[in-house]
């Protein structure tokens, strides 16, 4: 059987037909000839012939596959009936397309982020190399995303360790574009010569860079682009190879583009450039962190020695270790730093996966969010599955029809089948679709104009084909069911069962109870963990963090390229700042070494009295004197900074907050007081005098509880090691656009090499709640959407129960019930399923929100208000669904109702 | 409708037998269903009368499995009619299941005149 024929049967019948006809002709030509007359030879050629449509029928069947032939007919049949039902198409087709959806987008971020190995050469070779378990921290400065070690023990990993067949260090940089003006970064890497080669990357076009690219003292490095790099900015010209790109003013030439698959080492980010690690003094001058064994700003990573464990590379590099950190011990540390340093130990972590913050920060929420997302399946199954069972089960009677009229079982189930699969393929379709847009949304949702994100994203077949087949197989099982009982059953016991009886029986009703139970129970779940996130946020935003939000610029400036010694910046900083508070749209202007939760900081241990007391630990900031009042931070006591007063030369100065205050003070008045920085031995300790209280401020993130800071007038400031950055916060009340070009015109007019940069203090405030953001929006999305699923499924429960119980309700009525109490009959009914559901719901969503405790500011995981708001809510929700089928059985004309049979 | 008169040898007995017998037929040459009809009535003394409709699921049934070919020709008395001829395949078929008839006859014969 051929399935060209099955798809041709019809002019293949025409041909039958055709040569049927040739026969009877022949034949009657010969009846003809033996003496009929025509009409007789005709009649007998006929008789002869036998019945040609049973003929031409047997062809027929033997040209068809009857289960492809039935297969199709019952599909064409199942997509009229959702045409003829729209509704029910539309929201089962919907909850499919959403569980499916959400999930599958989740989890394509949770495995990008989490889950899959780099694209690299043998990714489960590779380790990471750094400090395994410490008794103490590192001290120094720490530069880049990931600063794990430093560049001398990381020369010392590379020239001694015997574990690995290849070794690279990588450390991340902005550089910039521009010359001047405002500034352009481009993602830079800065990379060891045996980067490429460990990772097993090789160019798309030219070559990656080698062993002999990265040499000491390089003046004119390569530099590799990455794909979209290449395509963004030469448009993907081929003639790249050889140009000249400047990176922070120097010049680099192209020599490779990477691979479009290859992001670096870290899932979450991607890159522009990558050039050779000696080129890192080109950029940071004398701040380079090549030669100092404190400036920890790079991340080591290796391919393990065919046949090496992981615990047998790290028993190796913890033997190493003494004599490394011997050798590269900082002479500038004190003895307590001293010891913890020498006591480090290097271990070797897998990094088949690559690493990421993102990972850090997104995992947790990730996971949540699938179980979030796995709930929604959950529901819309359930919704489905109340859909089916009550579509199916109107049919029951229509199956017993045609059965009785001689349908066979088997065919009525298929029939069935056919339609639910439908449904099925339809919504999974939409869901794959979904998850798509929706992957692609999350993405942006955490790409901000300060934190670039990439993440490589691919439909993954696995968790679609799970949850799809779930979402069919709840559609088959609810679908068939009811086919199969009422096949199951003679069609003339089940004729009467769907036409006769006035009540219907407890069990049909049972599991659509349950199903109706456990959406309401988890959409309450559901329910109350949007609202946690919700107002967890609600709190961060709307929290005092001791300063105002609206209203403020920052301008960061980057003098490198202007070639001021660091002598004199300190004067060049107070003159800019002084320039940029006498511009007409500003009303005062304040440098700032940190500005808050900008996610940087700089802390210190103090010595008060020559003792150092418990949690000596205080971040500090270095402030220009107008800083408090440009904040909006009120001075509780004593007095603000004054740059007469405070000079250099006059007595050492400093503003603590309410919180040093009661820490370190008792709450005692603090002004006259004084305390020192711990500085090691030798180093000089001056006495910071206490002149002023200011208010509780957040420093480095809204969710910390507020700590003690201590704030340096910027003009007692030592500009020794003064970095050639700038940050200015300016309080406006113009337009953003008008103030930022007011200060890049006063900025280029003072000097053009200055690189500017503007964000507000309400974005860098928006940036820092990212993912409670994230998490508000997605939850409250989805939360709605369990609460909107379970009403609906409510609704239809309701429904379906009033127009089984016409004949009930009528006789009531008859009997003399009025509206007001069928309409509480069936109100009972639904507050009898949305109480249960509700204490269900209630308990497993306090034991939920426990898991997510650590994502939640300012309430507790089993709030009691919180659950109070959610059950409410979705009662409300819930109670006026039920209203609508409840009124619809109140207007029932009882004779009507009893005569309709 | 089996025909009165006749030895009535219905149509499900002659499944296999009468594709041997077209394919016999056809060994002689082409022909059209009409006259393979008319040639195994006549050649069997009109002992295996066929009904000439049942005739045509065997053809078809025979080109499904590429033992005959058709093509449209023109008959002896002018008229269009489709013709069948045998393949390679369907002779080697006839070879094969002309040997299996005999051995089947021989055998039934054995058992109902026992020597």
């Amino acid at each position: 059987m051929s399935l060209k024929r099955f798809f041709f049967r019809n002019r293949w019948d025409d041909e039958r037909a055709r040569e049927l006809e040739a026969h009877l002709a022949i034949e009657t030509d010969d009846n003809i000839a033996r003496g009929m007359t025509p009409e007789d030879a005709r009649l007998a050629a006929q008789r002869k012939l036998g019945n040609r449509t049973l003929v031409r029928e047997e062809i027929y069947h033997m040209n068809t596959i009857s289960f492809l032939d039935s297969a199709w007919r019952d599909l064409r049949y199942g997509a009229r009936l959702l045409r003829l039902n729209p509704s029910f198409a539309i929201v089962a087709i919907l909850s499919l397309a959403l569980g499916v959806g959400a999930n599958t987008a989740i989890f394509q971020l949770l495995d990008a982020v989490r889950l899959r190995t780099l694209p690299v050469r043998n990714p489960q070779e590779l380790v990471e190399v750094r400090i395994g378990e410490t008794s103490g921290g590192r001290t120094g400065s720490f530069v880049s995303r990931r600063p794990t070690l430093t560049n001398p023990l990381w020369e010392q990993i590379r020239d001694h360790q015997q574990a690995f067949s290849s070794t690279f260090a990588y450390s991340n940089v902005g550089f910039n574009l521009t010359t001047g003006g405002e500034a352009r970064y481009a993602q830079g890497i800065w990379a060891s010569g045996e980067y490429f080669n460990t990772l097993g990357v090789s160019g798309l076009v030219g070559r990656t860079l080698t062993s002999n690219d990265d040499r000491r003292g390089c003046q004119t490095p390569p530099a590799v682009i990455s794909y979209g790099f290449w395509q963004r900015e030469y448009a993907g010209s081929p003639s790249v190879i050889g140009r000249s790109l400047m990176l922070d003013g120097h010049a680099y030439d192209i020599v490779g583009v990477t691979p479009a698959s290859f992001f670096g080492m870290e899932v979450g980010r991607t890159f522009d450039v990558v050039v050779p690690l000696c080129a890192e003094p080109l950029s940071r001058g004398a701040r380079s962190g090549l030669d100092k064994p404190d400036t920890w700003f790079v991340a080591v990573f290796g391919r393990l020695n065919p046949g090496w464990s992981i615990e047998r590379a790290t028993s190796h590099l913890a033997s190493l270790s003494p004599a490394m950190f011997k050798t590269t011990l900082p002479t500038r540390y004190g003895a307590e730093d001293a010891k913890h340093y020498l006591n480090f130990k290097l271990a070797a972590f897998p990094a088949g996966t690559g690493v990421s913050s993102l990972r850090r920060n997104y995992e947790s929420p990730l996971w949540l969010l699938l179980a979030t997302t796995g709930l929604v399946l959950l529901i819309a199954c359930a919704n489905l599955a109340n859909l089916m069972l009550a579509r199916a089960t109107a049919r029951e009677r229509e199956v017993a029809v045609r059965l009785a009229i001689g349908a066979s079982r088997g065919r009525i189930v298929r029939q069935m089948l056919a339609e639910s699969l439908l449904i099925a393929a339809i919504g999974a379709a939409c869901g794959a679709a979904l998850a798509q847009w929706l992957s692609r949304f999350l993405v942006e949702f955490l790409n901000t104009d300060n934190n670039r994100i990439f993440v490589a994203l691919s439909l993954d077949w696995r968790i679609f084909a799970f949850t799809a087949a779930l979402a069919a197989v709840t559609c088959l099982i609810f679908g068939l069911m009811p086919a199969i009982r009422a096949t199951g059953t003679s069609p003339g016991v089940a004729m009467k069962a769907g036409s006769r009886g006035s009540t219907d029986t407890r069990e049909r009703f049972g599991v659509r109870r349950v199903l109706v139970v456990a959406q309401v129970a988890l959409s309450l779940v559901l329910v109350v963990g949007a609202l946690l996130f919700v107002r967890s946020l609600r709190n961060l935003m709307t929290l005092d963090a001791g300063f105002t939000q609206d209203g403020i610029v920052i301008a960061s400036l980057d003098l490198r390229r202007t070639g001021i010694p660091p002598e004199q910046l300190p004067p060049v900083f107070e003159s800019i700042t002084a320039r940029l508070a006498a511009l007409p749209g500003v009303q005062s202007a304040a440098n700032a070494f940190i500005v808050p939760v900008s996610g940087s900081g700089w802390n210190n241990s103090i010595v008060i009295n020559g003792k150092k007391p418990k949690d000596a630990v205080v971040n500090f900031n270095s402030v220009s004197a107008v800083y408090f009042k440009t904040m909006g931070t009120p001075i509780l006591r004593g007095r603000e900074f004054d740059d007469r007063r405070d000079t250099a030369t006059s007595e050492k100065v400093v503003i603590v907050t309410e919180s040093f205050v009661k820490k370190y003070f008792d709450g005692q008045d603090p002004i006259g007081q004084a305390f020192q920085i711990e500085e090691p031995p030798g180093v000089p300790r001056p006495l910071f005098q206490i002149v002023g209280v200011a208010k509780d401020t957040k420093y480095i993130d809204l969710r910390e509880s507020f700590g003690p800071i201590g704030f340096f007038p910027a003009s007692q400031a030592d500009g020794k090691d003064m970095s050639p950055f700038l940050q200015v916060v300016l309080r406006s009340s113009a337009p953003l656009a008008t103030v930022t070009s007011e200060v890049s015109s006063a900025v280029t007019e003072i000097n053009a090499s200055i690189i500017l940069q503007f964000d507000t203090m309400r974005n860098q405030v928006r940036e820092s709640l990212l993912r409670e953001r994230l998490m508000a929006t997605l939850s409250g999305f989805f939360g709605a959407l369990a609460g909107l699923i379970a009403t609906i499924g409510l609704y239809g429960v309701m429904s379906y129960m009033v127009a089984r119980r016409r004949n009930e309700i009528g006789i009531r009525m008859a009997l003399g019930a009025d509206r007001r109490d069928v309409v509480r009959m069936v109100m009972r009914e639904a507050g009898l399923l949305l109480g249960a559901g509700l204490v269900v719901g209630g308990v497993m969503a306090v034991m939920a929100a426990r898991a997510a405790s650590t994502l939640l500011f300012g309430l507790q995981p089993g709030d009691p208000s919180t659950l109070a708001m959610s059950a409410v809510a979705l009662a409300a929700a819930a109670m006026l669904a039920s209203y609508l089928p409840a009124l619809r059985a109140s207007r029932l004309e009882p004779t009507e109702a009893l005569r309709e049979e | 409708m089996p025909k009165r008169g006749t030895p009535p040898i219905h149509g499900d007995m002659l499944q296999g037998t009468l594709d041997l017998l077209i394919l016999r037929t056809l060994a002689l040459g082409p022909a059209h269903g009409h006259t393979i009809a008319y040639a195994i009535e006549r050649q069997s003394d009109d002992v295996l009368a066929v009904e000439h409709g049942s005739l045509y699921p065997a053809l078809h049934r025979l080109e499904d499995r590429k033992w005959i070919a058709s093509f449209w020709g023109t008959s002896e008395n002018n008229r269009k009619a489709r013709y069948y001829r045998l393949t390679p395949a369907g002779k080697k078929q006839l070879t094969e299941q002309t040997n299996r008839w005999d051995e089947i006859v021989r055998a039934v014969n054995r058992i109902l005149r026992p020597a």
